[in-house]
């Protein structure tokens, strides 16, 4: 932690000792006994040797308890010594460290330091130094290594401090190689940023495979081996090209929608008869289809939830930084080479980036006071404002545009209109942000990224809103005006054409946007750079995609299956039109932060309005009568519920069920106290994070103060050899030492006191 | 000549992966891209392949900072900056995507170091920004700007105000990027 950064701050100031002293370096192996100084010890006892006056000198600099080992510079045994003596103490104090996961590793700089050695003398010392060390490599990510270390002889005590298989296992399975080539050739060509795109399209992907296998394995899978027990008259419709795109035909009697599921527990055998629309078990081994299919969509969202907000929480640790306004050119000069970067072109790029990037933030940093004149900024403001009511005002005439639309488009034909209307908004949109945006003239790129994201965002949230509205609150509460049966399938259905028109509207955009722009600039506009891949935009549309799939998880159990396949596709796609059309931005982008906020986005406004929705749909809208696992009951939720009271009812032990039940969860005031107990949990942890913060500036401080310190003494110690002339240059005898430490210890004019 | 390539034995294998970053087929595909440097010799490991050969490698070929990468992870006697295999593991493993941020940031420093005097001062800082930018007219700094900069620098990260910046605040500045840890890497 702190301190031994603090040691090691005194450490690299010791160095500066030895020019004024001169001394020789520190013995290795008498450092690695570790040596502490303490108020304790007589002084006299320890001013015997050059080594001690250092030390000593270190230590009036400080008050407190360290290990000091003053190094000399950069000699690999201090390293190795150092870091050996540091796992060692961290072993016997078990203090525990904030990345203490992390800490193992930082004890093997290099393997240089052990040699591969094959001589059997020194091989003792080496096992010891190795058994040491590899009783520290604990959070190892292949199994194999887990294995090998198994196999070595180490005693039983230490080898139960080797790890958790399956912790291994876990971080194995995290590590997929699943398109590591080809992030690896997007990464060198392109840069962080636009793999940042491409990781996030892996991350939609295991999340829709995860829901995929639940709903699969839970609800498909039974249904389809149990017979269908609805006899339905199925006519055969001629043109079979445009039922996929519909998703109507002989789809809409299919596994694919809600309409499909049995109501009736599923029974292997056929011996046994259930009584219709009761949800008694009966003998055989029967399967309570409504039950399974609420909880499992139940329990698929709640697992998601909680690996998004695991996922997202990991980033923010990654990108917030608790003082994070000073330091920004230091970081930029030491940690914007991106390594990654292969492409003699890319690193130009790269290189004329970055070099624009310092240009900008010096020019920023040192003429912070440049006031444009009012008149301007006033001018300024009006163009601001006129962009944004531009914007929120075709926002506002395509929700109405869709509102209406969708209340009187009715009939086959228009099956597809309503999706494809909604896509284009989608695709056209933002592209008419941008150019509001080009002609608004922002100041600082991050400002203008943001803005665009957050106009993108609101279309695509008032959009979804406007037809959430339209699905749940007009069809299904009225179904019989559009002459459905069963309206869950046809809301499943319009997911699924909304789904596929959007993919296919992707497809157009990558064609069109990217490929034929690419050919009109270059032949027609002769510019020599391709365009630029907008990354913020693909993102949203991701994220736009997820929501859809979500939504309809509900209504087409297999909807998760289709997103997968778009997954796929979109991904071949985006990286050959990427190769062939773009080219790396010219602008910075922030990706860590980039993408804490696009994960955010993908939490909040996404997942949460897409679950929101369908607690809605379970809580309050009447399922349809004739169709679904959930005919005849008041609301979906009656199914779990009259589970419970069932139980209740064969076992007569569990009769506070349903009680217990009704107060739990129905009961709002659970609800608000576990939320007011979360706020106060958020409270707390932003009063932890403010009260760290003025740690750092204190410490900050008091190191500025400890630096100054040092200063001091070292003019002092000047000034002592000066005048004691005795002294040759090369030793410090012995005799001069007390008095040079009297003057020390006086604690006269000390800029401490001056502060 | 003949171009054999030699196996590395079970045991350097499993040791490699012990007390490196990397796993095993990283410490393979390693293995075979420095045998194909080396030119098919079947030296033993501690062989050593000259700095001009590994700047061939594609990884390294446009870097600019590929000179200052062979020279501190070389161990070679004669300070020529040529790796042997070990020390060619080393260069991947502090590149690898699990090296902590301890390591990379303890590498960084030493490559940013041009002088190797154990801290950066203002010479130093001057010359890593002249290889961010680039040595073309229009992306280089102008003297004044270059000032500018090393002075603000200082001033951010120099915290006890010795004129320089050390490992310490070195390490201080970079636990605040948070995006050090993704670009401080290279795939073979």
């Amino acid at each position: 932690g702190v301190h031994d950064s603090f040691s090691q701050l005194i450490q690299e100031q010791c160095h500066d000792l030895h020019d004024v002293i001169e001394m020789t370096p520190l013995d290795p192996e008498e450092e690695s006994r570790g040596q502490i100084l303490t108020r304790n010890r007589p002084l006299r006892q320890e001013v015997t040797s050059e080594r001690n006056l250092t030390e000593l000198l270190v230590f009036q600099m400080t008050s407190r308890v360290w290990r000091l080992r003053c190094t000399s510079g950069r000699s690999r045994g201090a390293i190795i010594s150092q870091y050996c003596n540091r796992t060692m103490q961290l072993r016997r104090r078990r203090q525990s460290r904030p990345s203490i996961q992390h800490f193992p590793r930082s004890a093997r700089p290099s393997i240089r330091g052990y040699g591969v050695e094959t001589d059997a003398a020194g091989f003792e010392e080496e096992e010891n130094k190795r058994e040491r060390l590899v009783n520290n490599l604990q959070n190892l990510s292949d199994s194999d290594r887990v294995r090998m270390l198994r196999a070595m002889p180490l005693s039983l005590s230490e080898k139960k401090e080797l790890r958790h298989g399956w912790y291994s296992w876990l971080s194995f399975l995290s590590s997929l190689q699943l398109w590591q080539t080809a992030l690896k050739c997007v990464g060198g060509r392109f840069g962080t940023g636009v793999l940042s795109y491409f990781i996030f399209l892996r991350t939609l992907l295991f999340f829709n495979v995860f829901m995929f296998l639940v709903t699969g394995l839970l609800l498909v899978v039974p249904q389809a081996i149990a017979h269908p027990d609805l006899d339905q008259n199925i006519t055969v419709r001629s043109t079979w090209g445009l039922e996929v795109l519909t998703g109507a035909g002989y789809f809409s009697h299919s596994l694919l929608y809600y309409g499909y599921y049995s109501n009736k527990p599923l029974q292997t055998g056929h011996s046994c008869s259930a009584s219709s629309n009761k949800t008694s078990s009966s003998c055989g081994l029967s399967y309570n289809m409504p039950l399974i299919y609420f909880f499992t969509i139940g329990a698929a969202f709640f697992i998601t939830c909680i690996i998004l907000v695991y996922t997202m929480s990991k980033s923010f640790g990654q990108s917030f930084r608790i003082d994070k306004s000073k330091g920004l050119l230091a970081i930029k000069v030491f940690s914007s080479w991106d390594f990654k970067v292969i492409k003699k072109s890319s690193v130009r790029l790269q290189r004329a980036n970055i070099s624009t990037q310092l240009k900008e933030l010096v020019a920023e940093v040192n003429h912070q006071k440049l006031k444009f004149p009012v008149l301007q900024r006033l001018f300024r403001l009006s163009i601001h404002m006129l962009a944004w009511i531009m914007c929120l005002g075709s926002t506002l005439a395509c929700v109405l545009a869709v509102y209406y639309f969708s209340e009187y488009m009715h009939g086959e034909a228009s099956l597809l209109a309503i999706p494809v209307f909604v896509s284009s908004l989608n695709l056209l949109l933002p592209g008419f942000f941008n150019v509001v945006a080009w002609m608004e003239e922002y100041d600082s790129p991050s400002v203008l990224n943001y803005i665009s994201i957050s106009r993108n965002l609101l279309l695509k949230v008032s959009v979804l809103g406007v037809l959430c509205y339209h699905w749940l609150g007009r069809v299904a509460t009225d179904p019989q005006s559009l002459g459905l049966e069963c309206w869950e399938s046809f809301v499943g259905q319009e997911l699924y054409r909304f789904l596929l028109m959007d993919f296919i509207f992707m497809l157009l955009d990558t064609f069109f946007g990217e490929f034929l722009w690419r050919v009109f600039s270059q032949k027609a506009l002769k510019r020599e750079r391709k365009p630029v891949f907008d990354i913020a935009r693909n993102v949203l549309e991701l994220i736009y995609g997820q929501t859809l799939a979500w939504l309809g998880v509900l209504f087409s159990p297999l909807l998760p299956a289709v997103q997968i396949i778009k997954l796929l596709f979109l991904f071949y796609m985006k990286k050959v039109s990427l190769k062939m059309n773009c080219q790396a931005s010219g602008k910075p982008w922030r990706a860590c932060q980039m993408t804490t906020i696009f994960i955010t986005l993908l939490c909040f406004p996404a997942f949460l309005g897409a679950a929101v929705c369908v607690t809605y749909t379970m809580w309050t809208i009447k399922p349809s009568a004739s169709c679904g696992p959930f005919q005849g009951l008041k609301n979906m939720f009656q199914a779990g519920k009259r589970w419970f009271q069932e139980l209740a009812a064969a076992n007569p032990d569990l009769h506070w069920l349903p009680s217990a039940h009704a107060y739990l969860v129905e009961n709002p005031l659970f609800l608000f106290l576990s939320a007011g107990i979360f706020l106060i949990v958020i409270y707390f942890h932003s009063q932890v994070v403010d009260g760290q913060r003025k740690i750092i500036e204190l410490l900050q401080e008091q190191i500025e103060n400890e630096g100054e310190d040092k200063k001091f003494l070292i003019t002092r110690l000047q000034h002592i050899h000066e005048r004691k002339r005795r002294v040759t240059p090369r030793r410090v005898k012995e005799a001069i030492i007390p008095d040079a430490l009297h003057e020390l210890m006086e604690p006269q004019k000390r800029p401490q006191q001056q502060l | 000549m003949g171009g054999t390539s030699s196996k590395l034995p079970k045991d350097l294998l499993s040791e490699y992966q012990e007390l490196t970053f990397l796993t095993k087929q990283e410490i393979l595909l390693a293995h075979k891209i420095f045998s194909e440097l080396q030119g098919g010799e079947n030296g033993p490991y501690s062989s050593r392949v000259s700095m001009q050969k590994i700047l061939t490698l594609p990884e390294l070929k446009a870097n600019p900072f590929r000179k200052r990468l062979c020279h501190v992870f070389s161990t070679s006697d004669m300070k020529d900056g040529s790796l042997n295999f070990e020390d060619f593991l080393d260069l991947l493993s502090a590149f690898s995507d699990t090296a902590t941020l301890e390591i990379k940031s303890h590498y960084a420093f030493r490559i940013f170091d041009f002088d190797d005097d154990g801290t950066l001062d203002a010479r130093d800082l001057e010359k890593l920004v002249n290889c961010l930018t680039g040595e073309t007219d229009d992306t280089r700094l102008t003297a004044e700007e270059m000032r500018q900069l090393i002075s603000n620098i200082l001033e951010e990260s120099d915290i006890d105000k010795d004129g320089t910046v050390n490992l310490s605040e070195f390490q201080h500045v970079i636990s605040r990027s948070p995006d050090f840890v993704s670009s401080f890497k290279i795939v073979l």
